[in-house]
């Protein structure tokens, strides 16, 4: 038998069964689209917490004050609250090897005005070096500068977020640039202002003003005390090193056995992170997989009943002359013909359903060509194995007693 | 050339075995026009599916062109179906859902004749079998039952098979388009000397043939040669 009769001789045996054929496809459908839908999901939640985190500057240690807790994640509300690291431990650090820069940053909230407008937001004091291990650009102007943290000038650098709540949303920027503002009475010029950087909740980035650590150590919060010192390793190999020597100094600086501070590695960070979310997207790809395997034994349950329903025909096919080559092709290429347009119809809806996510639930998704492939080959290989028993089932049979088939 | 020997067939049920055929022995000659007759429940279908190769004999040896039937696989028996047999089954065994065309086609589709020559063939088959061709594009089951009848003999007919097999193929035709189907199959036998078996119960078709054999109760009672 020519392979176009037998796709002619498929293709027209699925179409005699609309309603049958239209309910297992839908079965794989659904199956392919979920696994494809929820990988995306899964992923793109994934990469979203991983550049997020990225985003905060890269290889990083951040040294906070008050002893460790838990895996070493802390909630920034913990952060400045005991008074135990000084900018003389910052300085200590920069000293150490494998040390790219240090940003030793003081932070804390106040009522800023500015021409009539005021907000409330975090006030960080900062070093020249903050833009570089924070990961921080700025747009407009300048940062705040060595000379300025040496000499205590009242500058400020500000976020878009803050420029938005004191000057209005359509202000250009460049005009901001050299106004003043007021924190606890005392007047700021800006020099800067820095890119939006995205991120929400109590890590919104855009939302803060950056004055030389001087200043704010003098005019703020009072003392020499920092709230964060942020390093930054010069590779991600040497980070665990690196914390061990930090720990070390500060303890011994601090003349303490147990730590009196805390330090989060950058790194175990994001591996937490990423584990968390893989085994997310394992239990969604896995919830998936199952309703996949359900729609499989759909197609199976399909063919078994067709090849019993059709006993006579095969049996008259095989009168004429069908071989069980013929046969059998004819019914595995229904299952395959079924997954297969299940297969195609599912990758289309699941990546409609990772746009929508994406569109309306802004959540990241990423269909990966991966996860089209394995879904493409699983209904392939499901049409295969469900298709291939009933099918061989078919050609094995003998042509009288089949036609006798009631 | 099908030489029978000592073909015995039963079957098993409840009640313990059957035997539908006792010990036949007999041979047909290439270019025979031969009918088998009987009573009901003879064994005539059985006998007709062990010719047609499509049943093997529970004993007893059954050579068709000198070859034993018993020594080819399920393909080649296949493939000796489709070359050289043409069946005309009692009960059609039409595929419902297709058109009469495309009925008729399927042995050629098997045959793996080009598509472009399947339609012509399949026409001039059903026009020897005497359909009208208006009913060409119908469904199958959405004919009479002589036309079903007509289908059926022009797909016996259509892989010009050197052995036809037609089991009651005038049975539910009426005397005028009987005459026509019994026609085809004299021309077929006289013109291309095909080996047409035709079975029946009815003495005046059977009197088409050059040769009867008589069956009753899985035995040959009879086998003479007709007059003409
Ligand atoms: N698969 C089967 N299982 C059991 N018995 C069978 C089977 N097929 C046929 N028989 C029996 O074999 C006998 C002969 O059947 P067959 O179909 O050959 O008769 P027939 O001569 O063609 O009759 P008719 O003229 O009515 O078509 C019948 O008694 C029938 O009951
Ligand atoms: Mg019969």
């Amino acid at each position: 038998m020519k392979f176009l009769d037998l796709f002619e001789e498929i293709y027209s045996a699925l179409l005699a069964n609309k309603a049958r054929s239209g309910l297992t496809i839908l079965g794989i459908v659904i199956g392919i689209g979920s696994v494809i839908a929820m990988i995306a999901i899964g992923q793109g939640s994934q990469s979203s917490i991983e550049s997020s985190i990225q985003s905060l500057g890269s290889n990083l240690l951040l040294i906070t004050p008050g002893a460790q807790r838990g895996m070493g994640v802390q909630v920034s509300q913990g952060r400045g609250s005991s008074q135990t690291l000084t900018k003389d431990d910052a300085e200590a650090i920069s000293s150490l090897s494998s040390v790219l820069a240090v940003s030793p940053e003081v932070s804390g909230r106040y009522q800023v005005t500015a021409k009539g407008t005021n907000t409330n937001t975090t006030i960080n004091g900062v070093v020249s070096a903050y833009p570089t291990v924070r990961n921080v650009e700025v747009e407009t102007g300048n940062f705040i500068t060595d000379q300025n943290v040496k000499s205590m000038s009242k500058v400020a650098v500000i976020g878009p977020s803050v420029r938005d709540d004191l000057f209005g949303e359509d202000v250009d920027s460049s005009g901001v640039i050299g106004q003043t503002i007021r924190i606890k009475s005392i007047n700021f010029t800006i020099v800067g202002i820095t890119k939006e950087k995205g991120g929400s909740g109590f890590n919104n980035q855009d939302d803060v003003i950056y004055i030389p650590i001087t200043v704010s150590q003098q005019y703020l919060t009072g003392g020499n005390y920092v709230s964060t010192i942020a390093v930054q390793a010069s590779s991600q190999e040497e980070m665990t090193v690196l914390q061990t020597d930090i720990t070390t100094l500060l303890l011994d600086r601090h003349n303490v056995s147990t730590a009196d501070f805390s330090i989060m590695n950058q790194a175990d960070i994001v591996a937490t992170a990423s584990s968390v979310t893989n085994t997310f997207t394992m239990l969604l790809g896995s919830v998936a997989g199952i309703s996949l395997v359900v729609g499989g034994i759909g197609i199976m349950n399909m063919m078994l009943t067709t090849v019993t329903e059709r006993t006579r025909e095969i049996g008259l096919r095989k009168a004429i002359g069908a071989k069980r080559k013929d046969i059998n092709f004819q019914f595995l290429g229904e299952a395959i013909m079924l997954t297969f347009t299940g297969g195609i119809i599912g990758i289309i809806l699941g990546c409609l359903v990772s746009f929508v996510a994406y569109q309306f639930f802004s959540l990241a998704t990423q269909v990966s060509t991966f996860s089209v492939v394995l879904s493409f080959g699983v209904s392939g290989a499901i049409g295969i194995i469900f298709g291939y028993y009933p099918a061989n089932r078919a050609s094995k049979l003998n042509p009288i007693e089949a036609l006798r088939y009631e | 050339m099908i030489e029978c020997k000592n073909i015995v067939k039963t079957y098993k049920n409840d009640s313990g075995e059957i035997v539908v055929l006792k010990d036949l022995t007999f041979s047909i000659k290439d270019g025979e026009f031969i009918a088998i007759t009987g009573p009901s429940g003879s064994g005539k279908s059985t006998l007709m599916h062990i010719l047609g190769a499509l049943d093997t004999p529970t004993s007893g040896e059954y050579l068709l062109d000198g070859k034993n039937i018993a020594d080819f696989s399920d393909d080649e028996l296949a493939d000796i179906r489709n070359k050289k047999i043409g069946f005309v089954f009692q009960s059609f065994n039409l595929l419902a859902r297709s058109t009469v065309l495309r009925n008729v086609m399927l042995p050629l589709v098997y045959a793996e004749i080009p598509k472009q020559e399947r339609e012509t063939i399949a026409r001039l088959a059903l026009k020897s079998a005497g359909l009208d061709e208006k009913h060409y594009n119908n469904l199958s089951n959405q004919l009479s039952g002589g036309q079903m009848q007509r289908v059926a003999i022009a797909r016996a007919l259509v892989n010009n098979p050197t052995l036809i097999l037609a089991d009651e193929p005038t049975g539910n035709l009426d005397t005028k388009t009987g005459e026509i189907v019994l026609k085809t199959f004299e021309t077929l036998n006289r013109e291309q000397h095909h080996t047409i078996i035709l079975i029946t119960h009815e003495k005046e078709v059977a009197e088409h043939a050059d040769r009867i054999i008589f069956i009753r109760d899985g035995v040959i009672t009879d086998d003479y040669k007709t007059k003409k």
